[in-house]
């Protein structure tokens, strides 16, 4: 099991990033003087903005020093919350959409859900919590963005395209097929930003996770392996994610006597009775 | 022998208030039925139901005496055409959206058939054509031309002619008198030009407010 927060916090290491907070302060210090000096009269931002990062990043650390002290079983329940509010933030793109909170939460948990038990099936991820976490909260967070993605394009291309729709609907074709073309588009748009990702892998992008590992001392090679892995994973969860949430938007676009339903916004309504909403 | 098309207490409701109210009309076969009356008085609804682009709150429709309900949406849509007052075209050629209907039906049309239909709408080598190139009279022949590919028994007609020109329009009437006396087509046509209800029709009805107000022979009701 991993440590408690409060032995964390007692490790040799925290002195001495305290010691280093305090190197990183003395410069922004300089910055602040070098401001009042210069009357340029942000130096209470600088400084209110300097402090605040420094306070949510450490409640950052420490809430993940309290996640890595749990059992193993309860990043279940983490990994699942995650993907309740990527659900609940993506649904917010394809406002109007009918079913839209179901269908964020059916293709995330399902898109990267899929990715996350692969992985771990295949020893990609270890079965910890300091592992599972931080590696399932990308999957899901690369699957919310692709999500989002797909709906803002699918709703707009449906509702600017409503006349189309509906006059070809009229001569009898099938709705899956009226909208295809539309569905198409929207998952390629979707996909742009993996696909630039990737192809600019190492190039232009060098991502964190490598870097992070390269600085902690791995080997190089492996450190890009592991993130082309991690692309990979991403990559298979948006991909998976897009496609269902497209091919669900489909459906529920269109009454069972395939009429085109109106998109209308919906009002507002809280986190907890949409998902007593969804799971009624 | 029931009628061609048939309302029974058709009924929509739109945020509560009625927009097409308790209509009953029948149309025979080969008939033409002109709906006339005032913008906003529900010509349109009526037609968007009668092809089940909505569903009616109230009645229903029958079609050769059987309730449009009983059929499959695809197979009711083929039977009973509908040329929107948009002509609401594809970026693409003349031919492809001609075709949409039968191809997205997986149903293949060959392009002699496709040129023969063009050429009765008088649209003749106009197959490989972009459509946003097309003026609006031409855009509106191949919007009934891509109903027409589809072979249905009833056409319904929204404001065929809405946005056309003097010469367009007399062009675009021209071609549904030849397609209505050559093909036995059941029509409802919607406008709002009572002389051109006098030119295409065999009888009238008289829209106010989601309500048939009046009924009958062209010479009778509007005079």
């Amino acid at each position: 099991m991993s440590p408690s927060l409060l032995d964390q916090l007692s490790e040799p290491v925290v002195a001495k990033g305290l010691v280093q907070v305090g190197a990183a302060s003395v410069l922004a210090g300089v910055v602040l003087i070098v401001s009042y000096l210069r009357n340029l009269g942000i130096e209470i931002e600088l400084g209110r903005s300097f402090v605040r990062g420094f306070v949510q990043v450490l409640a950052m650390g420490a809430v993940i020093g309290i996640l890595f002290s749990l059992r193993l079983a309860w990043s279940t329940l983490v990994i699942a919350a995650m993907m309740g509010f990527a659900a609940w933030i993506s649904k917010n793109r394809g406002a109007g959409v009918p079913s839209v909170i179901r269908i964020s939460l059916v293709s995330i948990v399902v898109g990267s859900g899929v990715v996350i038990a692969t992985m771990l099936a295949a020893g990609a991820i270890e079965p910890t919590v300091r592992n599972l976490i931080p590696v399932g909260g990308m999957i899901i967070s690369s699957a919310m963005k692709t999500n989002s993605l797909a709906l803002d394009r699918i709703s707009g291309e449906i509702q600017n395209n409503r006349g189309e729709i509906e006059a070809v609907l009229a001569l009898g074709a099938p709705p899956e097929r009226v909208i295809s073309e539309y569905v198409t588009t929207s998952a390629r748009a979707s996909l742009i930003p993996m696909v630039d990702a990737l192809k600019s892998l190492g190039l232009v992008y060098i991502p964190g996770m490598m870097s992070g590992m390269i600085l902690a001392g791995s080997n190089p090679i492996y450190a890009a392996l592991y993130q082309f892995v991690i692309m990979g994973m991403l990559f298979a969860a948006s991909g998976l994610t897009s496609m269902l949430s497209l091919r669900l938007v489909g459906r529920s676009a269109f009454t069972e006597a395939d009429q085109l339903k109106t998109f209308e916004e919906p009002e507002p309504t809280s986190l907890l009775d949409e998902f007593r909403t969804t799971l009624s | 022998m029931p009628p061609k098309l048939e309302t029974s207490d058709l009924t929509a409701l739109r945020d509560g208030t009625p927009i097409v109210d308790g209509v009953s009309i029948a149309v025979a076969k080969a008939e033409v039925l002109a709906v006339v009356g005032p913008s906003g008085a529900g010509k349109s609804s009526l037609l968007r139901l009668l092809n089940r682009l909505d569903e009616p709150t109230e009645g229903t429709v029958l079609i050769d005496g059987t309730d449009y309900r009983e059929l499959p949406p695809t197979e009711l849509r083929c039977r009973i055409g509908f040329v929107p007052q948009e002509p609401g075209l594809r970026n693409g050629t003349v031919a492809e959206n001609v075709t949409i209907g039968p191809r997205l039906r997986d149903r293949t049309v060959s392009d002699e058939a496709v040129d023969r239909l063009l050429s009765r709408v008088d649209l003749d080598g106009y197959a490989s054509r972009d459509v946003s190139t097309l003026s609006g009279g031409e855009a509106q022949r191949v919007a009934i031309a891509r109903t027409i590919i589809t072979e249905p028994e009833v056409v319904l007609l929204d404001e065929p002619t809405a946005s056309l020109d003097a010469d367009a329009e007399a062009r675009v009437e021209g071609l549904f008198t030849d397609l209505i006396t050559e093909s036995d087509l059941t029509c409802v046509l919607v406008t709002h030009d009572r002389d051109q209800a006098r030119r295409l029709a065999d009888r009238v009805a008289v829209f106010e407010d989601g309500r048939v107000t009046a009924v009958g022979d062209i010479g009778t009701v509007i005079a």
